[in-house]
């Protein structure tokens, strides 16, 4: 896999004035193309803050930002860097622009000017990858909250971009929106190998990426896959976060001198390893439920 | 209470009137706005309201969505028709004091209300059946020409698209604000105009802070989708004029000049 976002060396702070700390403490990153990214952290991270610099709303106060070699900070690549790097934001509400869901779809195309013949078949596409084909006539102060970021991801699906940045997609749904969004992201990632950049606190949603990266005040902390990373239950800990029930679990147990894996990720792991570690001698399977 | 406004309201449908250009839409109602006016006797305005109920009766929208429009106005019909009973000149039919009704009076206020409830109900129609956006590109294709003015033609049109897609959410957002005001005890309900329009004061400013974080959040949006304005920017549904347009604006044509003709050959009433 290639590198499709670099960052070099970023430093970023939201005010001009020497002595404000910065938001961004030299962060390094590469992010590969067709990879499923969750960048976790707590409330005050940083972590909304480097989603921003992916598309250049935000620019480095030093370093550099490079998306498929193209900086940031060039304004003659603003557009062809935002047509490759769409960017979701937490709030359904406030990123869609029209009034039919498909017109709103098609927002992101119009601007950048494509024939209508060719939105038209776009937006269809788009709107049948996260299921909403159906809505496409609706007014979407009518929709739930999950099926309204769906919208806003199919308004940027449909500009068809190398990669997705959503900051906090999930963070204002209901479990059954959450739900429908997340299937949606995995599904875009897997069927269309579509880049995702998920910027999360929910530590259920990070399990599912490819590979975590933890920050807290404007550094990265770990880096690798979700198994390596989950395996410091108590580093993250320490930098408020959670950590999924099932591995806090298996992690104590260890911790008072079980013979437990070093990780484990989600409830049927967990059992699995539990029941390992319970099983009577001789026999070898785990029972089927009956 | 803020949700029953049907003014504005889109209701998608595949009537002969949903159908036609918007363009077409917003030309044709303007010209029966001013023919509603220029109708000066009771055939005319006969002639005008029953085109207008037919109108009406193509989009295929239930009737009472249009009563619903109406009743928001009300106030504004009685009192206007009101008023125009008691200034009026002709025949006195009584008299007390410094009030007086007169015939003339009575036919006015009678045309008033009339012309009123036509216009509402036109009015009606082109926002019943024409999708908001489909009403903002006719909007910014038929004031194109004042360009050449430095008018911002397609800014203004995008701040339309906006406003009429924030008017649902912020209502609901007023809902909710009220709600939490009351639930911290806050009295809305009682008291005089004065009392009441202060108590509003802790809706407004929170729903203001709130309208400009959406703003924001709205802007960053519009820009991670390339937005930059109405250059090179092109549109998914294309408007264009059908043999729709053309039979309506002949019949309107027709009725137009039926209403001159009776406008000549009968006598105004005012």
């Amino acid at each position: 896999m290639s590198a499709f976002i670099e960052v070099k060396d970023l430093f970023f702070r939201y005010e001009e004035a020497e002595n404000t700390p910065f938001a961004l403490d030299g962060v390094n990153l590469t992010i590969d193309k067709g990879s499923f990214v969750a960048i976790v952290g707590h409330n005050g991270s940083g972590k909304s803050t480097l989603a921003k610099h992916f598309n250049s709303l935000y620019l480095p106060t030093t370093g550099d930002v490079l998306v498929e070699g193209m900086n940031t900070k060039d304004d003659e690549h603003l557009f062809d860097i935002r047509k490759s790097v769409g960017l979701v934001l937490q709030n359904p509400d406030n990123q869609i622009v029209a009034g039919i869901v498909e017109e709103d779809v098609a927002f992101g195309c119009e601007n950048l000017g494509i024939p209508p013949k060719e939105i038209r078949q776009r937006v269809d596409e788009a709107l049948r990858a996260v299921d909403m084909y159906e809505y496409r006539r609706h007014s979407p102060d009518k929709l739930s909250g999950g099926q309204k970021q769906r919208i806003a991801i199919a308004g940027i699906i449909a500009m068809e971009p190398v990669c997705i940045v959503l900051d906090e997609p999930t963070a204002m749904l209901d479990p059954q929106g959450r739900d429908e969004v997340i299937q949606t992201i995995q599904k875009l990632n897997r069927e269309k190998g579509i880049t995702i950049i998920l910027i999360t606190h929910y530590m259920e949603e990070a399990v599912l990426a490819d590979r975590v990266v933890m920050i807290d005040s404007g550094k990265v902390f770990l880096d690798g896959t979700p198994r390596e990373v989950f395996a410091n239950v108590g580093l993250l800990k320490q930098h408020r976060l959670d950590v999924p029930q099932a591995t806090e679990l298996n992690a104590k147990l260890r911790n008072c001198g079980f013979d437990l894996p070093e990780c484990v990720l989600g409830e049927e792991e967990c059992a699995e390893a539990l029941f390992r570690l319970l099983k009577p001698a001789g026999k070898e399977d785990i029972p089927t439920e009956e | 209470m803020v949700r029953d406004i049907t003014l504005g309201q889109f209701l998608p449908g595949h009537s002969f009137i949903h159908k036609m250009d918007a363009r077409a839409k917003i030309l044709l109602l303007m010209a029966i706005v001013v023919f509603i006016f220029v109708a000066g006797n009771y055939v005319s305005l006969l002639m005008m309201t029953i085109v207008s109920l037919l109108i009406v009766l193509m989009t295929r929208i239930k009737f009472r969505m249009y009563l619903k429009s109406m009743k928001v106005i009300l106030f504004v019909i009685i009192f206007t028709g009101l008023i125009n009973v008691f200034y009026g000149s002709g025949e006195v039919l009584w008299e007390w004091q410094f009030i007086r009704i007169t015939w003339g009076g009575i036919h006015n206020a009678i045309f008033v209300i009339i012309r009123i409830i036509t216009l509402v109900m036109v009015s009606s129609v082109l926002t019943f059946t024409t999708s908001p956006s489909d009403l903002t590109d006719a909007i910014e294709r038929l004031l194109k020409p004042l360009k050449i003015f430095h008018v911002k033609v397609h800014e203004i049109a995008m701040m339309m698209t906006i406003a009429l897609r924030f008017i649902p959410v912020l209502l609901e957002e007023t809902d909710k604000i009220m709600n939490a005001q009351k639930a911290r005890g806050a009295d809305m309900e009682s008291g005089g105009i004065i009392r009441r329009v202060k108590a509003l004061m802790p809706v407004l400013i929170p729903l203001f802070v709130s309208s400009f974080r959406r703003a924001n959040d709205l802007a960053m949006a519009m820009e991670c989708r390339c937005y930059n304005g109405g250059n090179g920017r092109t549109r998914m549904k294309v408007l264009h004029f059908s043999w729709r347009d053309l039979a309506a604006a002949i019949f309107l044509l027709l009725t137009f000049a039926g209403v001159i003709v009776c406008n000549i050959f009968v006598p105004a009433v005012m």
